[in-house]
C-alpha cells in the first residue's frame, strides 16, 4: 500500500511540473511583453521594470523563481492587466464562489445519482427504472452549455421561479440553477453506473444466499449489496471531478456568478496571461491531487486493483 | 431414366452455384449486424442527411453568412423571424445575419473539427499504442507513463491558453485538439496489442524473420481496426463537444467563421428577447448529430464485438 502511494505521488509530481512548464513557456511564446502597452517609456525605465519583475533573467531562472514562489509562498505573481492586483487577489475573489456551488453540485450528483441508480436497480424494469435510464441517456448528450440555456428558458423565462443569473453572495435561490446545470450530467452518469453495478451485484451468489437465509429485503440491499456496488462509482469520482472543474467554467460564464471560470475567460479575452496561467495551474493542482486521492482510495478499498 | 437424368442435372447445377457461395468475413458479418440495428441505421441516415445538407444547403441560400440584412437590424425579434419570403429560412441572428447560412457553416466547421480530431487520434494513437504494446518492457512503460502524465493535465485550459497565445484560428484548434485526442486511443490500442502479440500468427511472422514494424503494420494493426473504428466514432462527438465548449465561451473559432458552440452561445444569450429560433436551429443540428454519433458508435461496438457471434 505504501509502495503504491509513493509510486502514485511519483507520477503526480512530474505531471505538475510539466503542467507548470507548459503553461510558462506558452506564456512566454506570446508576442509582446507585459509592459509593451505603456507608451513612451524610456528604455531605462523599461529595464528597471523588467528588473523589478525579474524579467531580465534567463527563462529557466524565471521558471524556477515562478515555481519556487508558488511552492513556498503560494504566490502566482502580479496580474498583467489589472496593475494594482495580483493573481492571488483575483483567485481569492473567484474561488469561493466556484468552490461553494461546485461542492454542492458534487454532493447533489453523488447523492441523487446513487439513490436514483439504486432505486432503478431494485425496481428493475419498472417505470422508475425506465425514467432513470431515460434521464441518464438524455443527460449524457446534453452538455451543460446546452442545459443551462434550457434551464433558464424553463425556470426563469417560462415559470419565473428562479433567477437566471447572478450570485448575490450565494443566498437562496441564486445558486440553485448553477448547481442543477453543473450536476445533472454527472448525476446521470453516476445513476447509470450505480444501476448497472447494483444489478450485477444483486444477481451474484452471496446475495442469493442472503435472500435464501430469509433476510429482509432492506437488509439485503443496504447491508450486503450496497457497498460492493459502489466500487465503480468511486472510480468514476475522479473523472467527474475533473469534468465538473471544466464544466464550472461554462456555468460561471453563463450565469455570471463571478466565479473562477468567468475570471478565466475574462483574463483570456484581455490576454492577461499571468492570471490565465495562475488559474490553469490551480485547476491543474486540484485535478492532479484529486485524481491521486481517488486512485489511493480505490486501491485501499479494493486491493485487487493496483496500477 | 429421364427422371434420374433430370436429378443429376439439378445436382450439377447446384454444385456450380455452390462454388460461388462465399464465406462471410468478419466485416461482412459486422455490417449485416450493424444494419439490423435500427437505432444505428437510422442514425447513419440522419448523419448522412446532415452532411448532405452542408453540401447542398448553400445552393439554396439567399444570403451569405457574412451579409447583414440592414432592413432587419434593430427589429430582429419581429422582422428576423424564420420565413421563406425574406430568404431567411432559419431567421436572422442578433446582427441581422442569415442564420441558415451560418448554421450550415457552423455545422461544416464542427463536423470537420470532430472528424479531423478523430483522424489524428486514429493515426497517431494507433501507431503509438501499437509500438508501445508490441515492444513492451522499458519502451512500453516509458511511453505509457508519458501518456498517463499528459492525460492527467487539464487539457481544456492548456488548449485555451494555446489558442490565446498563438491566435484563435481553425487551424490552431485542429492542432490543439489533435495534440490531446490521441492519448485515449493510444491506451486502448496498446491494451489490444498486448493480447494480439502473443497469438500464433505473430509468432509465425517473428520466426520467419519479418521486420518488427512490418509485423506491427501488416499483422497487428489490421486486427485492431474494429476497436479503433468503434473508439474513433465515439471520439468524434467528444471532439465536437470540446470545440463547442471553447466556442461557447467565445474563445474558439473567430468571426465570421462560426461553429455549433458559438451559435448556441449567441442564441442562448438572446433568449430573453423572444428570438428562440436563434437557439433552437443550431441546437437541433447539434443534438441530432451528437445522438447519431453515439448510436453509430454503439451499433459498431455491438456489430464488431466477436463475443456476440
Amino acid at each position: 500500500m505504501i509502495n503504491f502511494v509513493i509510486r502514485r505521488i511519483g507520477i503526480a509530481i512530474p505531471t505538475l511540473l510539466i503542467l507548470i512548464a507548459i503553461s510558462f513557456f506558452l506564456m512566454h511564446a506570446a508576442p509582446g511583453g507585459p509592459f509593451n502597452s505603456e507608451r513612451g517609456v524610456p528604455p531605462e525605465v523599461l529595464a528597471n521594470l523588467n528588473a523589478k519583475y525579474g524579467l531580465d533573467q534567463p527563462l529557466i531562472v524565471q521558471l524556477w523563481n515562478y515555481i519556487w514562489d508558488i511552492i513556498t509562498k503560494f504566490d502566482f505573481g502580479p496580474s498583467m492587466v489589472f496593475k494594482t492586483r495580483t493573481v492571488n487577489d483575483i483567485i481569492a475573489q473567484g474561488f469561493p464562489v466556484t468552490f461553494t456551488y461546485g461542492t454542492w453540485s458534487f454532493v447533489v450528483a453523488v447523492v441523487v445519482g446513487v439513490s436514483l441508480g439504486v432505486a432503478a436497480a431494485v425496481n428493475h424494469n419498472s417505470w422508475l427504472d425506465y425514467i432513470a435510464v431515460g434521464i441518464s441517456i438524455g443527460a449524457q448528450v446534453l452538455p451543460n452549455f446546452v442545459l443551462a440555456p434550457i434551464l433558464v428558458l424553463i425556470f426563469t423565462l417560462g415559470l419565473h421561479w428562479l433567477p437566471g443569473g447572478g450570485w448575490n453572495g450565494g443566498h437562496w435561490p441564486y445558486p440553485v440553477m448553477p448547481i442543477i446545470a453543473l450536476s445533472t450530467s454527472f448525476m446521470a452518469s453516476i445513476a447509470r453506473i450505480t444501476r448497472s453495478s447494483m444489478l450485477e451485484v444483486l444477481h451474484s451468489n452471496f446475495i442469493r444466499t442472503a435472500r435464501a437465509k430469509g433476510l429482509p429485503k432492506n437488509t439485503v440491499i443496504w447491508k450486503h449489496a450496497f457497498k460492493p456496488s459502489l466500487l465503480p462509482v468511486i472510480s468514476y469520482l475522479a473523472p467527474a471531478f475533473v469534468g465538473m472543474i471544466t464544466g464550472s467554467v461554462v456555468v460561471d460564464v453563463y450565469f455570471s456568478t463571478g466565479g473562477m471560470g468567468q475570471l478565466f475567460v475574462a483574463s483570456a479575452t484581455s490576454r492577461d496571461y499571468s492570471t490565465m496561467m495562475g488559474i490553469t495551474i490551480l485547476y491543474g493542482v486540484l485535478t492532479i491531487v484529486f485524481n491521486m486521492l481517488a486512485d489511493i482510495l480505490y486501491a485501499w478499498i479494493d486491493p485487487k486493483i493496483r496500477l | 431414366m429421364a427422371i434420374a437424368d433430370q436429378k443429376v442435372q439439378e445436382f450439377s447445377e447446384r454444385l456450380v452455384t455452390a462454388e460461388e457461395i462465399k464465406g462471410r468475413s468478419l466485416w461482412q458479418d459486422a455490417s449485416r449486424r450493424f444494419f439490423r440495428n435500427k437505432a444505428a441505421f437510422a442514425s447513419l441516415i440522419v448523419l448522412t442527411l446532415v452532411v448532405l445538407f452542408t453540401f447542398v444547403g448553400p445552393y439554396f441560400a439567399v444570403w451569405s453568412n457574412e451579409e447583414i440584412d440592414w432592413s432587419v437590424l434593430g427589429q430582429v425579434p419581429t422582422k428576423g423571424v424564420p420565413s421563406f419570403e425574406s430568404g431567411h429560412f432559419f431567421g436572422t441572428d442578433d446582427l441581422g445575419r442569415d442564420l441558415y447560412s451560418r448554421v450550415i457553416q457552423g455545422t461544416q466547421i464542427s463536423l470537420l473539427v470532430g472528424i479531423i480530431g478523430a483522424g489524428i487520434a486514429v493515426l497517431v494513437g494507433t501507431f503509438y499504442g501499437a509500438v508501445a504494446g508490441y515492444f513492451g518492457g522499458r519502451i512500453d512503460s516509458a511511453m505509457m507513463r508519458t501518456v498517463d502524465i499528459l492525460l492527467a493535465i487539464p487539457y481544456m485550459f492548456i488548449l485555451i491558453l494555446l489558442l490565446m497565445v498563438f491566435g484563435r484560428s481553425v487551424l490552431m484548434l485542429f492542432v490543439g485538439i489533435g495534440l490531446v485526442s490521441w492519448l485515449g486511443m493510444a491506451r486502448i490500442v496498446r491494451g489490444q496489442t498486448l493480447s494480439i502479440k502473443n497469438k500464433e500468427f505473430v509468432e509465425a511472422a517473428l520466426v520467419t524473420g519479418v521486420h518488427p514494424f512490418t509485423i506491427i503494420f501488416r499483422h497487428i494493426v489490421p486486427n485492431l481496426l474494429g476497436v479503433v473504428a468503434v473508439y474513433a466514432t465515439l471520439l468524434v462527438p467528444e471532439m465536437i463537444l470540446t470545440e463547442s465548449f471553447i466556442s461557447f465561451l467565445g474563445l474558439g473559432v473567430q468571426e465570421p467563421n462560426t461553429s455549433w458552440g458559438a451559435l448556441i452561445s449567441q442564441g442562448a444569450s438572446t433568449i430573453q428577447y423572444g428570438t428562440l429560433w436563434q437557439l433552437l436551429f443550431p441546437l437541433f443540428f447539434f443534438v441530432i448529430s451528437l445522438f447519431s454519433f453515439y448510436f453509430i458508435g454503439d451499433g459498431l461496438r455491438d456489430a464488431l464485438d466477436p463475443k456476440d457471434r
